[in-house]
């Protein structure tokens, strides 16, 4: 029996969703190793063998592997399968572009964003926005799975698995990168963020959720999030969204101010460990599942909670 | 250039679900259906294209039960020219989903098949990129802008650390996200329009396509439900409150 794991980073670090994914790779059992599939990226391979519970990392290099594109990242991995019973990736957007590509190509169904795995068949997973909970067997004869970061802690460092390189495919591809717009911030990763300050519609607008927000985000060294109806009304990019189609997230602290709590919503942080909740409105569904919640205008409550920290 | 629009009927995004006493699923009697959220928004994507003159017909797709018919009556009225129902009382698995596309694609020669990155019922996720793997065709999901140049698709994505586009060459799939547009309400004059467009009726068997479950249902269970914490006077109390539980 053996696991492979698609690695997550950008060619400069490992991502804590690779570890996370690593766990459930473990828990699956059998030999685990790890792709590293990237552009000058030794770097991320050495860190990769240094996770505790790694048979070996697999470094392949390409041009075409940069921004871990789909087509690629197909080509490579699927003949690899010859040699596992299972690939694991993390429920990030590059493991939901690639997994179900490789699925497909060995005739087997997903099993997506999984939060618990018993044996080698059996996957639990949430269905509707995170309101039901399904167990299912799987009888594919090899499992393609993606992992939902929130449910797994990080494996550990204290290995020291070999590095081999691999041939890898270099292409063309009918799908280019083009251009991207990402910015770079100092800040904690979301998905990783032991604290989250995350915002709403209630804000009403860009210049407020920069006033308001990120003074508290900054005295926490905090990650920043934000409801989908405060990304859709442009007071924070996409990357910030919290909820069912965007990013889940469970960390120590999540700070919702301004955010009415839809079930779509709810669905991405109410795993958090203690939630607390600002907003005027006292009926609002996020004090629902608030520890603290408190009923208050957000635009003086918040400057003064950031003050009194 | 012609485009697919597959579509779901799936229980209403503002429903609150609730789990089947025995386990077996959730209680989808006499509760509200509507078209899958991101499937609106690809119908619309494919319905604007049209009126760029970048699109000439649109085909909306949906497999499953009688009723969704009204699905793509849905699809219809916002636009597209015709409809398959591919009708089946079994629930269909993404893959299964991709092969019955896959032969579909076949069958009309699209150029452009246009999906909802994911479905709100099952949220697998995965039905796009399977039949683009299928297809052997380049895909672009979680797309928050589309451009046609010089026969190119430009295609913006939604990705963990901020949008990245691609483009892609020859025949294509893209999978929608929430902020690609925002589709429209059809009017009344064009529902009346839509019940006069032609629906083709089919079966997965038309298709040969293999669709055999390949998960089988242990259970579905209630996820363990939050208590709701305490409603706190003021900032100072909240900040003495997290202060004791070791939050800041």
């Amino acid at each position: 029996m053996a696991v492979l794991v698609i690695a997550e980073h950008d060619n400069a670090a490992l991502s804590d969703a690779t570890a996370k994914t690593l766990t459930a790779a473990i828990a699956f059992g059998g030999d685990v190793d790890i792709l590293v599939a990237g552009e000058g990226a030794g770097e991320v391979a050495a860190q990769a063998a240094k996770l505790s519970g790694v048979r070996k990392v697999l470094h392949a290099e390409g041009a075409v592997y940069r921004k871990q594109l789909a087509e690629a990242m197909e080509a490579l991995i699927v003949p690899m399968m010859d040699q596992y019973d299972a690939l694991f990736a993390a429920a990030s957007t590059m493991g939901k572009n690639v997994a179900p590509r490789i699925a497909a190509r060995l005739d087997v169904m997903q099993l997506s964003d999984i939060i618990g795995l018993e044996g080698q068949e059996t996957f639990v997973r949430p269905i509707y926005a995170g309101n039901a909970i399904v167990t299912v067997t799987s009888s594919d004869a090899k499992k393609v799975v993606t992992v939902r970061g929130t449910a797994f802690e990080p494996a550990s460092d204290g290995g020291n698995a070999s590095v081999e390189v691999v041939a890898a495919p270099d292409g063309p591809f009918k799908a280019t990168f083009v251009s991207e717009d990402v910015v770079k911030s100092d800040r904690p990763e979301l998905t990783a963020a032991k604290t989250i300050v995350s915002g709403g519609r209630a804000l009403g607008s860009e210049e407020e959720f920069q006033r308001v927000v990120v003074p508290l985000a900054d005295k926490l060294g905090a990650a920043i999030g934000a409801s989908r109806a405060a990304v859709d009304a442009g007071y924070a990019p996409n990357d910030y969204q919290v909820g069912q189609t965007g990013k889940i997230v469970a960390p120590e602290l999540y700070i919702a101010i301004g955010i009415s709590g839809a079930i779509q919503h709810l669905a991405g942080m109410k795993d958090s460990k203690i939630i607390v909740a600002i907003n005027k409105d006292e009926e609002a569904p996020i004090f629902q599942v608030a520890d603290y919640g408190l009923v208050a205008d957000l635009f003086s409550a918040v400057p003064e909670l950031t003050e009194a920290l | 250039m012609k485009v697919l629009v597959p579509v779901k009927r799936v229980i209403d995004y503002n429903v609150k679900v609730r789990v089947k006493s025995d386990q077996s699923g959730v209680d989808l009697a006499n509760v509200k259906m509507s078209m899958n959220p991101f499937d609106e928004i690809s119908i619309e994507e494919a319905v604007r294209m049209k009126e760029a003159g970048n699109a000439d017909e649109i085909i909306a797709v949906s497999i499953g039960p009688q009723q969704a018919q009204e699905t793509i009556r849905t699809a219809l009225a916002m636009g597209a020219d015709r409809g398959i129902l591919v009708k089946t009382d079994d629930a269909v698995e993404p893959l299964g989903v991709a092969k019955i596309l896959a032969k579909i694609v076949e069958e009309e020669a699209p150029e452009l098949v246009i999906l909802g990155k994911q479905a709100i019922d099952d949220d697998c996720n995965q039905t796009g990129q399977m039949l683009a793997a299928l297809l052997g065709w380049p895909q672009a999901t979680f797309a928050s802008e589309v451009k046609v140049s010089d026969g190119k698709l430009l295609v913006t994505r939604e990705v963990d650390g901020g949008l990245q586009t691609l483009a892609l060459d020859g025949p294509a799939i893209i999978t929608t996200d929430l902020r690609l547009n925002e589709p429209r309400y059809a009017s009344l004059p064009n529902i009346m329009k839509a019940k006069k467009k032609p629906i083709d009726m089919k079966t997965p068997e038309d298709y040969g396509a293999d669709i055999t479950p390949r998960l089988s249902v242990v259970k579905v269970s209630e996820p363990p439900v939050r208590e709701a914490g305490e409603k706190v006077e003021d900032v100072a109390t909240l900040v003495a409150k997290l202060k004791s539980a070791g939050a800041v």
